[in-house]
């Protein structure tokens, strides 16, 4: 015989309370990059660029590129202004892929979505996030996964222009 | 509940002082945890906390009453429709409207605007003329009439408003020399808690022949409304910021302009004869109300009207605005933070942003202290603009709160100085 279900916590019924860690979220080396952000600014030879917005909170930043004639990203530059995550999240991108090819970047930014979205991510996707690692506590945030995702959907945009 | 002024000099003064710990007990999420802590809850410019009186009302329809409305011939859907009537002139009621036929029920605000807009402003408003904002809207009285104004040839046109975020009427009174025909202004910034002069402004717009809608979304859980002494065309509200359900509104407007409208949606209920050829359509204001509206939660809202009208405007005002001037001064003592918005008439609204912080990185370590606060442009970015920043963060009180919880903001505001300098 079918019945009616029962809502319970968890399972199709209301939510259950997460417990979240702040210093997860918050970590050292995302506020330095916050305080101290690498590659900021204008870059006046960049030859692809972008401008990525997140409506909703108002992040707001223009990367610039300069790519070379064998798609390497040579020097990548970025300003705006936007949270903590958004903006320490762009640093390091800036970082990260400096000197990589565009096919390179896009496998770096697919497992840093992958790292802050996917469940069960294994031990291999995460060593491939490298230092991207550091934001792994966003995931705990999730209405803050957007920040930090912004930098590296404006990077794919940005290389489309190229 | 006590009295303030009963002692002493001021004997003749009875404003009530309401019973806070009282009435935090009337509503049961304030009684809830969040990430451990007791929840402070200060985003209620966005939406307000449910009174038991609310919620039971809903289960109680729900389990006990419930049946459609204006179209059953059995008891209880005429019950239900006799219920929702009630509410109907429950609503006339609070803001003073002549006719109970005059109130609208609508999804919300964003609604009822569309509805006047759609409704009236289409049928209305012609090339050339020009409707007037003021620089301080939710994006929900500014869209529709951008849109309106793009498809018909219209001129928008704004109100500036002053670095305390007061609107300059002097600026308002030159815009209406220049055929305006409709002025809809909001009666509070949702963002910055300005009260607006709207008693000046409708007189003025009709002064020049212009209708005037009042966005009081953020005004009814505040500020008495008498829609008449008032002499708006339109006035619309939201049942969940003044501790009703979600997913009912209310649009009043002038009798006159409800028979003069064309109907918004089209459907069932709004007719009087359907053939292949040809349907007629009922009077208001039923006309604006196609299909089944949300009547449960319709009937709930009246005791969250009764809820404000047993506590009192005066005494909400007093308390509310006794919070707020604690919450500006003692945000004020926290390093690098800056008020935005510091009108003289304000409602218990306290936007402001912190040096070298995003609001949403405050938001979220407040909520991690228990403390819910809005963090962004609040649907008026071109609030934002006017002060030059991309958002702020945004503490609102209702008649709930309490001094103890500005003390836990403050803290925690201090937590935020901490993680970020």
């Amino acid at each position: 015989m079918t019945t009616m279900p029962t809502p319970k916590p968890g399972a199709g019924g209301w939510p259950e309370p997460v417990e979240v860690k702040l210093d997860d979220l918050y970590q050292e080396v995302i506020l330095d990059h916050n305080r101290r952000p690498r590659n900021y600014g204008k870059l006046p030879e960049a030859n692809a660029y972008s401008h990525g917005v997140n409506p909703l909170c108002g992040d707001d930043y223009h990367l610039y590129l300069l790519v070379d004639e064998k798609g390497i990203i040579q020097k990548v530059r970025f300003e705006g202004q936007g949270c903590a995550i958004s903006k320490s999240s762009a640093s390091i991108m800036t970082t990260v892929v400096e000197g990589k090819s565009a096919g390179e970047a896009e496998t770096l930014k697919e497992a840093f979505i992958g790292l802050l979205t996917k469940e069960g991510v294994s031990e291999a996707e995460r060593s491939r996030a490298g230092r991207l690692k550091v934001f792994e506590g966003v995931k705990q945030f999730p209405i803050r996964v957007k920040c930090a995702t912004l930098a590296w959907h404006a990077l794919e945009d940005a290389l489309k222009t190229k | 509940m006590g009295e303030r002024g009963t002692q002493g000099d001021d004997s003749m003064l009875t404003t009530q002082v309401l019973d806070v710990e009282r009435i935090r007990a009337e509503f049961p999420m304030l009684s809830s945890r969040m990430n451990g802590h007791p929840l402070v809850y200060l985003d209620n410019a966005a939406t307000t906390q449910k009174p038991r009186a609310v919620i039971d009302r809903l289960v109680h329809f729900y389990e006990k009453e419930y049946a459609t409305v204006r179209r059953g011939v059995y008891t209880f859907s005429q019950d239900s429709t006799r219920e929702c009537d009630l509410v109907r002139e429950k609503c006339r009621e609070f803001l003073n409207a002549a006719k109970s036929s005059e109130i609208i029920f609508t999804r919300g605000t964003t609604e009822a605007i569309n509805l006047v807009v759609s409704a009236f402003g289409r049928k209305f408003l012609k090339k050339g003329d020009t409707v007037i904002l003021s620089t301080i809207e939710h994006h929900s009285n500014l869209v529709p009439w951008q849109q309106l104004c793009e498809e018909k040839g219209l001129t928008l046109k704004v109100i500036p408003v002053d670095d305390r975020g007061e609107l300059l009427l002097e600026e308002y009174k030159k815009l209406l020399s220049a055929r305006a025909s409709m002025v809809a202004v909001t009666h509070v910034s949702n963002a910055l808690g300005t009260v607006n002069p709207i008693g000046e402004i409708v007189k003025l717009a009709h002064e020049a022949g212009a209708w005037v809608l009042i966005d009081g979304a953020q005004g009814a859980p505040h500020l008495e409304v008498d829609v008449r002494a008032l002499d708006c065309d339109f006035y619309c509200f939201s049942g969940h910021k003044i501790y009703g359900p979600t997913g009912v509104g209310v649009l009043y407007a002038k009798e006159k302009h409800l028979e003069a409208m064309d109907p918004y949606h089209f459907g069932g209920d709004m007719i009087e004869t359907v053939t292949f050829e040809k349907t007629t359509f009922t009077k208001p204001p039923h006309k604006f109300e196609a299909g089944t509206p949300p009547f449960a939660e319709i009937i709930a809202l009246g005791p969250a009207i009764d809820t404000i009208e047993t506590l009192g405007f005066e005494s909400i005002a007093a308390h509310e605005q006794e919070l707020l001037e604690y919450a500006a001064r003692r945000l004020r003592e926290v390093p690098g933070l800056r008020l935005i918005g510091e009108a003289k008439e304000k409602a218990s609204v306290i936007s402001f942003v912190m040096e070298g912080t995003h609001p949403h990185d405050i938001g979220t370590v407040l909520d991690q202290e228990g403390i819910a606060i809005r963090a962004g442009h609040h649907c008026a970015q071109p609030t934002m603009r006017r002060f030059g920043v991309a958002a702020t963060a945004r503490a609102s009180f209702a008649f709930y709160n309490t001094k103890e919880e500005v003390d836990k903001l403050v803290s925690g505001l201090y937590k935020v100085v901490e993680i970020f300098r």
